[in-house]
This record gives C-alpha cells, structure tokens and sequence, in this order.
C-alpha cells in the first residue's frame, strides 16, 4: 500500500533536529544576521550531534542517513535559520562529488577526517563570468607531470574563508564545453589561493560568500575524482543530491514564516477582532499551507526516488524550483500580515524574506530548473 | 554497576487536555508525548555516573501503554544501555507503578546498585512513586535531589529542603535517588544515537507478568473535568481628570462585594 509515514526514526530525527533548530538556532539567528558572524562553535555543537555531513555514508564513519532522513535534517535547520543550513548544507554538496565518484581511498582520506572533528567544506563552481551557464567555466585544470595545475577564478563560494577542503570544477579547455570538466578536490591552505573578502549580501548574512583566486595552484593527481573529463557527468549526479537538499530548506524557511504568521494573527487585533478573523488573513495562510504542503511532498518524494535508486532529475528540479519559489511567497507574505511590524527587525519575519530569496538563485535559478525539467520532458521523448 | 532509570512518558507541557468519554482519565490519543522533565535529569545522571564508572549498564524502565515508546527510544538515543517497558494503562496509580516497576526490575535478572526517578512528573504531581517504590524495595531513597557526587554507591547527594536549605547525605549501598531540576543540563539524544537505537534492546512486560493485578489498585479514578472558565475581567476608564477617585472606590467595592478577595 502507498505509505506516506515516516519512519519510528524519521519522526525522532525530526524531533531532534527541530528541538535544535528551535534552541540552538533561532535563539540567535537574529544576533548573527545583525553581525554577520560565522557562526562556528554553534556549528561545531551541531556536528557534535550528527546533524552536519549527512551525506557521508556509514563506512567512513557517517551516520548512515537516507536521502529522506537527509530533507528532514535540512528542513529542520534551516527552520532554525536559512542562512546557517547554507554553510552547514555547503558541506554536503562539496562532499557528494566524493561520496558519488570518488575511489575508496579517497573516500577513507577526505571523507573521514570529516566525522573525527568539525571540519568545513567549499563546493566552487560558480565564476565570475558563468553561473547558469555552469559548463562554460573557464578555471583550467592542466596536467603538469604527476600534478594538476589549477588556474581561475571562482565567484560566490560558501564558506571559503573557513574551508579546510575545496572541491573545484575546472577544464582542460573551455572550447570543450561538458566534456572538458574535471572535478578536483583541493586544500585550500595550497600555495597560490587567494581567498577574497567576505561579501556583504542581503540575507543569508552570517554565512560565508567569498570569491577565490586560483595562481598555479599545484595539486596531486590523487586529488582528481574519476578521471579528467568526468566532472559534468559528476556534477549532474551532485545535483540529483543536493536539490532535495537545498528544496528542504526553502521548505522549512516556509514552514517557519507559517508558523510566525499563524500565531501573529491570532495574537494581532484590528477592528476588534484578531486578524486571523477576517477573511483575507485567512486565505493568505490557507495558500500558505497548501504551498507548504505540496512542497514538503515534492521534496519527499524527490529524496525517495534516490534511496530507491531510481532518476530523480524532474523531480528534484521541481521540488527546487517549487519549493524555493513558494519559499519567497510565503515570506513576503508573512511581512504582509505582519504588516508593519513585519518591515522592522525587531519581528522575525523580514529577514525571512531576505533569506528566502537567495535560495530561487544559488544551486541553479528557479529558470534554470525549468530548463532542466523542460529537457527531461522534451529530449526523453 | 547496574543503573535503573524509571521514566513516565507525559503529555507535552503545550498540549490542551480534555477529559475522556468516561471521566476516568484524560483523552490520549491526539496527546503529543514527551519524556517528564525531571526523568530527563534522572537519565542525564545515569549517564554521567555510567561515564565515570566503567563497566556500568544503564536501564531505563517505562510503566504505561504500549502504543507509544517514543520516550523509551529517546533514552536509548540518549545512549541508554536497554529499556523496558510495562504495558500498562497511562492512569495507573502509584502504587500499582511502584509495584509494576520493581517487578520489571526483578525480571530484569540484575539487581539494582542505584535506582534513579525523577522527583515527581507533571501531569499528576502525584510525588509518590520513587519512596513506594523504595519501600517495596526496601531500599533507602532520597528526593528533591539537586547535586550528585561520588563513585559506584558510595555518593555525597544534596537535596533542596524549604528556604533554599541544602542537606547532604551519604550514601554506601543501593538507593533510590529523586532528581529535581538544575542537578545537570540533559543532552540532546544525538542522530546517530537515534540510529543506534533501534539496536538496542526493549523488552515488553505485561502487568501480570510482573505480578501486578487488581488486588493492587489503590486508586479509582473519576469525574475527569476541566476547572471552570475564568470569567471575563473588568475594564474601568479612569483617564479623565477627576474621574479617578470614583474609579477607585468602584474597584475597591467590586474586590470585596464580587471577587471577595479583600
Ligand atoms: C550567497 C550565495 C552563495 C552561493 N554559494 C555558492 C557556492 O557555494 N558554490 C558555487 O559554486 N556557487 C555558489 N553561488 C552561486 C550561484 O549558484 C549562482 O549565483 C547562480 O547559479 C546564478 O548564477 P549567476 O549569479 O551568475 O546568475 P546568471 O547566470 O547571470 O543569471 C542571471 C539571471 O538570468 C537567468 N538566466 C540565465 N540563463 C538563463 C537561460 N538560459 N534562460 C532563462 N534565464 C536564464 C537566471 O535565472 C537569472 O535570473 C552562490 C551564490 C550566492 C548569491
């Protein structure tokens, strides 16, 4: 029979990560959106609970999450706060091209230390000059006797200036587009990075957003995951991976702005009444609930297909796309009921709003996503 | 050494509770259950004292119905040993409790070098169990406890008494030990405790199993009702000058003629 229940431990995995998401997270995610602090002993805390490095599989020492488990986790932090679920989600989408294509022993070598301490990682794809447009990196990576040298620039990296690993998508030569990608996992301390400054942004402000400058940046031939020229086909399965991922925590920044908005109305009294009584507060949360709900299914669903083991492309593209565009409906609606109130920082739902706009922009524009969905409908048929 | 824990699954301190059909017990089954707070410092302890003195098993030991072990896994996420749970209708009484806990205890096999409650759990502050089960037990127990010290049974305790008072006792043996809130910060039960939990081992115990039947029950329940609506407060506008003292004297009548307080 179609079953819609979580499991015993899905429900505690729930519990848990929301108990801290509510106690540990949003109890400052004020304070650190103020400052734009990294905050990192906070993560360390989470770490320490098993909830970051989801992705790391139980025998280099991960906890041994499914895919579902993994949604529920991001939907829970970032309910906590959207921006601290991007640097501690950063991690996993850096790992999963190690976890999807990496050999054995670079899994024992760069997996590992991660489940020993609070490790951070940087997922550097994105240039200057190419966002969307993702294959047309120029960043080269150039076989130099027994190494690789890496040359480029990145734009928009998370966490870079707190990475202890990079992993890095580059080519052998532009004019190859797709089949000239590599993926290549560098140490950040390496001769020849320059990491820049942290970028001002308007939300998402106490994660770490910084461009690198790679100068003949050596790195051993160990260090390549599959082979040169496997970085596109590597990169797609990523993606499979980490939309569900980043479609949970538009879910859970919506399900937080609900949360805030159905206990305002309740509380907030206008023409004698509160507002939750008057008919247009009604609808907004109704659309709000319906948005949350078909969200928390797109997303369930795009997470189950690949513990099933089946293409999940459409789904997670949908899921994403869905998901972060209902995100930022929900919030600007929120500041809507809150009216006022809603606009000052003194009330959570501003920078929800803020928050929930970055999330229809990085790991692929809301366009972007229908683009990938229209290819798997038009060039599968 | 062996460590018991006893812990009551209770409705979350949130939840609006409604009497049952029969007014024999509170309506349970859109309840969201939580651990009582006072056993999360119970099992906090325990896993402290077990750190500090190797080779201990730590044994959690529910009473209640059988359909949610949420708790149970909980404290076996929290990095409890083993749980056992006695089925059982949520409103048993305390005596019934004492006794169904000591039964599980025995069928344990292990006998118990500490046994530790919360002080009382907040759905019914009964406060009863943890010296019943003492005395069925025939062990010595302490209650209200705020500090924890020691190796093995020999422990220095300190519980709170009235004024804010201290006492300290010495303990060398077996005991049933109270906690109250403030003896420690309890830990989050951590995901891959969660994971690790299914496990571990739960054994499920019937009443009669344990030797608890209906010679035992102290107390019969009824008439469930929720405490009368407060009615709605007074508003008396005294902004305009002069209106005050009139205001004050109203006010003054109503305290003692309606609400009788002065
Ligand atoms: C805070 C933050 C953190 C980030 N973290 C990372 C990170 O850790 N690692 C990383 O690699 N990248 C990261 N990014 C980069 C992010 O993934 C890119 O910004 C994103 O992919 C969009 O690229 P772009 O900014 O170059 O926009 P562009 O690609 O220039 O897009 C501009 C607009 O054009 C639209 N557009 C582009 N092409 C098409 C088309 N073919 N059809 C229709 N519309 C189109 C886009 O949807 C968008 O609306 C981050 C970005 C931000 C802001």
């Amino acid at each position: 029979m179609m079953n819609f229940e979580y499991t015993i431990e899905q429900k505690e995995i729930r519990e848990m990560a929301m108990k801290f998401a509510r106690n540990e997270m949003m109890t400052v995610a004020t304070e650190f959106d103020l400052s734009g602090e990294f905050p990192k002993s906070l993560f360390e805390k989470a770490w320490s609970h098993g909830l970051i490095n989801t992705c790391i599989p139980e025998e280099y020492g991960g906890v041994g999450f499914s895919a579902v488990d993994s949604v529920i986790i991001s939907e829970c932090l970032s309910y906590g706060c959207m921006g601290m679920n991007s640097s501690i989600m950063s991690n996993d989408l850096a790992l999963l091209p190690i976890v999807i294509g990496g050999t054995h022993e670079q899994k024992e070598k760069f997996l590992r230390p991660f489940t020993e301490s609070y490790k951070i990682a940087s997922f550097c794809l994105t240039e200057p000059g190419n966002g969307s447009d993702a294959a047309g990196i120029k960043t080269t990576i150039k076989k130099d006797g027994d190494d690789f040298i890496v040359n480029g620039e990145k734009m928009w990296i998370t966490n870079a200036g707190f990475a202890d690993l990079f992993i890095l998508y580059g080519t052998s030569d532009p004019s190859l587009k797709h089949k000239g990608i590599t993926t290549i996992i560098i140490d950040p301390k390496t001769e020849g990075i320059v990491i820049g400054k942290s970028e001002k942004k308007m939300g998402h402000r106490c994660s770490d957003t910084r461009g690198i400058t790679f100068n003949n940046v050596r790195v051993p031939k160990e260090n390549i995951i599959g082979k040169v020229g496997d970085g596109w086909a590597i990169a797609m399965k990523t993606l499979d991976h980490s939309r569900p991922l980043v479609a949970a925590s538009a879910l859970g920044g919506a399900q937080c702005a609900l949360d805030h908005s159905v206990n305002y109305a309740k509380e907030r009294v206008q023409f004698n009444t509160a507002i939750a009584n008057h008919q247009a507060i009604q609808f907004m949360i109704s659309n709000m609930v319906i948005k949350v709900e078909a969200s928390r299914l797109l997303v369930t669903k795009a997470a189950w297909l690949l513990d099933k083991g089946e293409s999940n492309t459409k789904v997670a593209s949908s899921a994403k796309a869905f998901a972060a565009d209902a995100c930022m409906e929900i919030c600007t609606d929120a500041v809507q009921i809150y009216g006022g109130y809603g606009y000052s920082v003194e009330y959570p739902v501003e920078k929800l709003m803020r928050d929930a706009k970055l999330i229809q922009i990085y790991e692929g524009t809301s366009q972007i996503q229908r683009i990938v969905i229209a290819k798997e409908i038009f060039s599968r048929s | 050494m062996n460590i018991f824990v006893c812990i009551k699954q209770v409705p979350d301190t949130e939840t609006k509770v409604t009497p049952n059909s029969d007014g024999t017990y509170i309506e349970t089954s859109s309840i969201k259950w939580i651990m009582n707070p006072y056993d999360e410092y119970a099992v906090e302890q325990a896993l402290l004292h077990k750190a500090a003195n190797t080779g201990s098993t730590i044994t959690v030991v529910r009473v209640g119905a059988v359909k949610d072990t949420e708790v149970l896994r909980t404290a076996l996420a929290m990095g409890v040993d083993e749980a056992i749970l006695v089925d059982a209708p949520d409103n048993l009484d305390s005596y019934q409790t004492a006794k169904a806990i000591k039964g599980a205890i025995e069928k344990s096999g292990k006998t118990a070098d500490l046994i530790l409650t919360g002080k009382q759990a907040i759905d019914d502050d009964c406060l009863q169990v943890p010296q019943l089960l003492a005395q069925l037990m025939e062990l010595p127990s302490i209650s209200v406890v705020v500090g924890f010290e020691g190796t093995g049974s020999d422990l220095t305790l300190r519980r709170e008494v009235e004024g804010g008072a201290i006492e300290v006792y010495k303990t060398s043996g077996p005991c049933v030990v109270a906690c109250n809130k403030g003896l420690n910060s309890p830990r989050y039960a951590s995901l891959p405790g969660i994971m690790k939990a299914k496990k571990k081992p739960l054994a499920i115990h019937s009443l009669t199993d344990i030797g608890v039947n209906q010679d035992d029950v102290r107390v019969k329940y009824s008439n469930f009702v929720l405490p009368p609506e407060k009615p709605a407060g007074k508003k008396f506008e005294a902004m305009e000058e002069g209106q005050q003292a009139a205001v004050v004297a109203e006010v003054v009548g109503l305290l003692r003629t309606e609400a009788k307080v002065l």
